[in-house]
């Protein structure tokens, strides 16, 4: 056990340096000269040479690749050219709605795909199985972007009861939550009823509808559990998938967070912000995938003897 | 990835195995798969014709007809400039297909050749090819397109590009692993027993026989790269006004919520009608080609 914990986390200073390089190469693979690009072409000389030391790009690429990590380790990611503020300050203010509204729509997410997943796998007459596919398919394949607008313009403007943008406290998480969660419900719908159907064809299944369980039990109470395990673990995969995907839900409903952010340091070229916030989300990505790893490692003795 | 190389190899075969009237028939069995290859169908024709089918100029002004709801001259209504909705979402159709297209053709091209590169040589090419690629699969996909979209800059070249680019890891991971499994083939070892060259036996014997999972992959992708590209187009960092960009219509569409409804409508209609038929006729396509992976 405890090798299987220090490989899995040892593996993880590759991972995370090979992300801090790739974020710190974006700078460098920019086609063109990102200092003009960042200050626009007229700037000053002076202006030009000041950024170019302020960003260390007057070093040799390696001594900045090594000072950069250095900060990076340190949690200083350098200051925003837009708004002269230090990068980790921007992001700070920024992490936690968007954190709250990728948690909101993970739990959605998971209530109502393992639910309906179950449901469907369990479901006696085969049109209940094949409405819910149909509408996880639906779900799988309608932009947030668009259902976001259909969601506004039903309970917002049509019924009135829910409001548009982020002031309104809890009420105003919603629609956004809601909007978020539909993909990744529909994809846990589909993981959740592939793996009970599965587990449904074991033999201690068999055994217990021999013995004369009831189909409740022996859904709910032996194949649920076993089948949960790979749905417990693309749930805790898609939440990374969450925070990025919040980035398009954050703009329909105006709210503020991490995805705004990003949206506007491209627009306005700040390498700086975007690298932090690059850095800032890979990582968050790396570090639930090892955590996943672990726990998968606990629950399932077979993984740790690979 | 290990895993890969004991299932049996020649994965094209199966098809060839089924008679076009077998897959067929078995097809005719599949209503919605018919009428999502008929909506595609569609979409390819509006995509290519659209010139000729779309009622007004997707980009000019209609004099006196700004916001009207959809009626007999304007089925679907004018936007907030007078624009014909219908014609924007018929050359929207055009975007879409060339989106699809680019993408999963970078995706595909450059995840093959990295892909069999890696498994075909081993060794440091491998080594190193896979190090770079198992970076960025630490991204998730949306994040890598938005961080070499940051490089490249906001444009919906530029956008196609990024969402290209960002699928190529899970392609190269998907080609190594099948060339993995083709190279330790009988008939490859027994090409270059009789001498054949290493380019002729990619060319003619690991190509063919490695490529059906990755073209299964493919199909699975283009949906999520429209997506993908048609969200960034929605947070203004791919296609720019006036391109009549599904995407970008919906972004436009959001500041007339209130009294125009229609133009938030069809675009997102559209796209998800596409979306949705990729999904399905993926689905199909990859059951048939391997059932092994069926759910």
């Amino acid at each position: 056990m405890r090798a299987f914990l220090t490989r899995r986390l040892l593996l993880l200073v590759p991972t995370l340096l090979g992300v801090t390089l790739a974020t710190f190469l974006m700078l460098h693979l920019t086609p063109g000269d990102p200092v003009t690009i960042m200050l626009g072409e007229f700037a000053s000389a002076s202006d030009v040479a000041r950024l170019r030391a302020e960003l260390g790009l007057d070093r040799p690429i390696v001594v900045q690749y090594l000072k950069f990590l250095g900060r990076a380790v340190r949690g200083d990611l350098g200051s925003s050219i837009r708004s002269r503020r230090p990068v980790q300050e921007e992001i700070a203010e920024r992490l936690p709605p968007t954190m709250v509204l990728a948690l909101a729509a993970q739990v959605l997410a998971v209530c109502a795909g393992i639910t309906a997943g179950v449901t469907a796998a369990a479901a006696r007459r085969p049109s209940v199985d094949s409405a819910i596919v149909a509408v996880t398919l639906v779900g799988l394949s309608m932009p947030t972007f668009w259902s976001g607008l259909l969601l506004i313009l039903l309970f917002s403007l049509t019924l009135g009861w829910l409001p548009i943008t982020a002031s309104g406290g809890l009420r105003a998480l919603i629609l956004p939550a809601v909007t978020l969660a539909a993909p990744a419900a529909a994809v846990l719908a589909r993981v959740t009823r592939a793996s009970v159907l599965e587990v449904l064809r074991q033999d201690y299944v068999r055994t217990a509808r021999a013995k004369g369980v009831s189909e409740r039990l022996v859904v709910y109470r032996h194949a649920l559990r076993n089948a949960l395990i790979p749905v417990l673990t693309v749930a805790a995969l898609q939440f990374a998938g969450l925070v990025a995907g919040a980035v398009i839900v954050e703009s329909v409903f105006s709210r503020p967070g991490l995805g705004r952010l990003a949206v506007t340091a491209i627009l306005s070229r700040d390498f700086p912000l975007a690298q932090g916030i690059v850095l800032v989300v890979a990582s968050m990505y790396v570090f639930v995938n090892v955590g996943v790893d672990l726990v998968y490692g606990v629950l399932d003795p077979r993984i740790r003897y690979q | 990835m290990t895993t890969i190389s004991h299932t049996p190899p020649r994965v094209a075969a199966v098809p060839a195995v089924q008679t076009s009237r077998t897959v067929l028939r078995r097809l005719r069995r599949r209503p919605l798969v018919i009428a999502a290859f008929a909506v595609l169908a569609l979409f390819v024709i509006l995509a290519l014709a659209a010139p000729l089918l779309a009622p007004h100029d997707p980009i000019a002004l209609i004099p006196g007809a700004v916001l009207r709801p959809p009626s007999r001259s304007f089925p679907l209504g004018t936007d907030e400039l007078g624009r014909d909705v219908l014609s924007r979402v018929i050359h929207g159709a055009r975007i879409s297909l060339r989106i699809g297209l680019v993408t999963i053709g970078i995706a595909l091209v450059l995840g093959t050749v990295i892909g069999v590169l890696a498994g075909f040589y081993g060794g440091v090419i491998d080594g190193v090819l896979m190090a770079v690629m198992e970076v960025l699969l630490a991204f998730p996909q949306i994040l890598l397109a938005m961080a070499i979209l940051a490089m490249l800059g906001p444009s919906l070249t530029n956008a196609m590009i990024a969402v290209g680019l960002s699928a190529v890891p899970v392609y190269a991971r998907t080609a190594r692993g099948t060339t993995l499994s083709v190279r330790a083939m009988d008939y490859v070892e027994a090409a270059r027993a009789i001498g054949v060259g290493d380019g002729r036996i990619l060319a003619r014997h690991v190509l063919p026989n490695m490529i059906s999972p990755v073209v299964v992959l493919a199909t699975a992708g283009v949906g999520i790269a429209i997506l993908i590209a048609a969200g960034l187009s929605y947070l203004g960092l791919g296609a720019q006004p006036p391109t009549p960009e599904w995407g970008a219509m919906l972004s436009q569409a959001r500041a007339y919520l209130r009294n125009a409804w229609w133009m938030a409508t069809f675009p997102g209609l559209a796209i998800t009608l596409v979306v949705i038929s990729l999904n399905l006729c993926g689905d199909w396509l990859r059951d048939l080609l391997d059932p092994r992976l069926r759910t």
